[in-house]
């Protein structure tokens, strides 16, 4: 198991609150709140060691289709970066319903 | 010209069907509680989760893979309890089975208030979590007693969907309800397929040979064989409705657990050195029940 934080520069817009996914085998669970500042924080407990750089890409490229100021929390299960990706946009789609 | 399909009402309502067993824990505490009436206890946000997983190395889930709901059942104030079986197997731990048996002790105290409280229980286990092994063997003994105290005050009702089934102590859990819901696809054993093949050898039991293994312990069987109350289709709307039928119904006449008379007389009947079929078992009790 590893843990990781990232922090990103992000906009005024303040993220929503919402819940999606499960911490099932390939899958991840997201906590997603409005951010205490401006920027965006995520902090990652994931089950497979060593892709650090992989998870700051797939961020990086999800924040920058939706530049929200958000505290996310991710509890992964070996997700592949596509799940990973899919289960951020849901979190975004459910934090705005 | 234009090919117009002509659809038998059996696909039409196959295709409308909404299926319970695709739900996850929430959706299905959700599903059971009247609409707009879902209240959810610690939940996600409340980041109650197991300290013991992570000090193993494990990833840990923000409820710890037990939804507890407030809301209202039939009108009826009610608690949903339904535990995630994709997150360690729907194990128990020590916070997940605490906040079970919490919500059946709160449950009571309303209904010794004055206050009528429905409890289901959405049951996907694969029993004790082995990760926290003496602290979920003593909570599931917590959950096992506060089940007994609720229902004396109102029907408790328990629900196995599948995929996981329900095995190992609760297993146990299920045996303690007023009433059992299943459906075909869920499965009901205290050991599991693979426990039983690893101790007692593939000539006893054999794990990978799903029909077999649906024949002793699958929903259809355990219906047949009196441990299960209702048999349903994986739909999640018949199974809240099968629900709301068995709290207007009531309290059954006799609790599971107090026909042990003709349970041991049914055990007493088989000869354990053959080897008992579904189809034996449930042809040996249905003459053993005369």
């Amino acid at each position: 198991m590893e843990i990781l934080n990232f922090q990103f520069p992000s906009s005024k817009v303040k993220a929503r609150r919402a819940h999606v996914g499960v911490v099932g085998s390939g899958d991840l669970e997201i906590l997603m709140e409005p951010s205490i500042d401006d920027a965006t924080h995520v902090t990652i407990q994931t089950s497979v060691t060593g892709f650090g750089d992989t998870w700051k890409a797939v961020l990086e490229r999800f924040l920058g289709q939706h530049p929200e100021a958000a505290s996310i929390e991710i509890n992964d299960f070996g997700a592949t970066p596509g799940t990973v990706a899919l289960r951020l946009q849901q979190a975004v789609e459910e934090s705005q319903s | 010209m234009t090919f117009t399909p002509i659809l038998s009402d059996e696909v039409v309502a196959l295709s409308t069907r909404r299926s319970y067993i695709e739900l996850n824990a929430r959706a299905r505490a959700q599903q059971l509680l009247d609409q707009g009436t879902y209240r959810e206890l610690l939940g996600p946000f409340d980041r109650v989760e197991s300290p013991w997983l992570p000090m193993q190395g494990i990833v840990t889930q923000s409820d710890d893979g037990c939804v507890v709901a407030k809301g209202k059942i039939d009108g009826q104030p009610a608690v949903v309890i339904a535990m995630e079986g994709k997150f360690q197997g729907g194990s128990i731990g020590e916070v997940c089975g605490m906040k079970m048996a919490e919500a059946f002790r709160l449950a009571r105290l309303d209904n010794e208030k004055g206050i009528p409280t429905r409890a289901v229980l959405s049951l996907e286990s694969g029993g004790v979590r082995l990760q926290e092994a003496n602290m979920g063997e003593l909570v599931i003994a917590e959950i096992y007693s506060e089940m007994v105290a609720l229902r004396k005050h109102t029907p408790l009702i328990v629900v196995i969907a599948g995929p996981t089934g329900c095995f190992g102590g609760m297993s146990l859990a299920a045996g303690l309800a007023s009433y059992v819901v299943m459906t075909r696809q869920a499965r009901l054993s205290m050991n599991g397929p693979e426990v039983i093949e690893l101790e007692a050898g593939k000539d006893e039991f054999v794990a990978s040979d799903k029909p077999f293994v649906w024949s002793v312990n699958g929903g259809a069987q355990r219906f047949a064989t009196d441990f299960a109350d209702v048999l349903l289709e994986d739909d999640a709307n018949a199974v809240t409705e099968a629900v709301k039928d068995l709290f207007r119904k009531g309290q059954p006449a006799q609790l599971r657990t107090d026909k042990y008379d003709l349970f041991i007389k049914r055990l007493k009947s088989m000869d354990p050195s053959k080897q008992w079929t579904g189809e034996d078992i449930r042809n040996a009790w249905k003459a053993g029940a005369k």
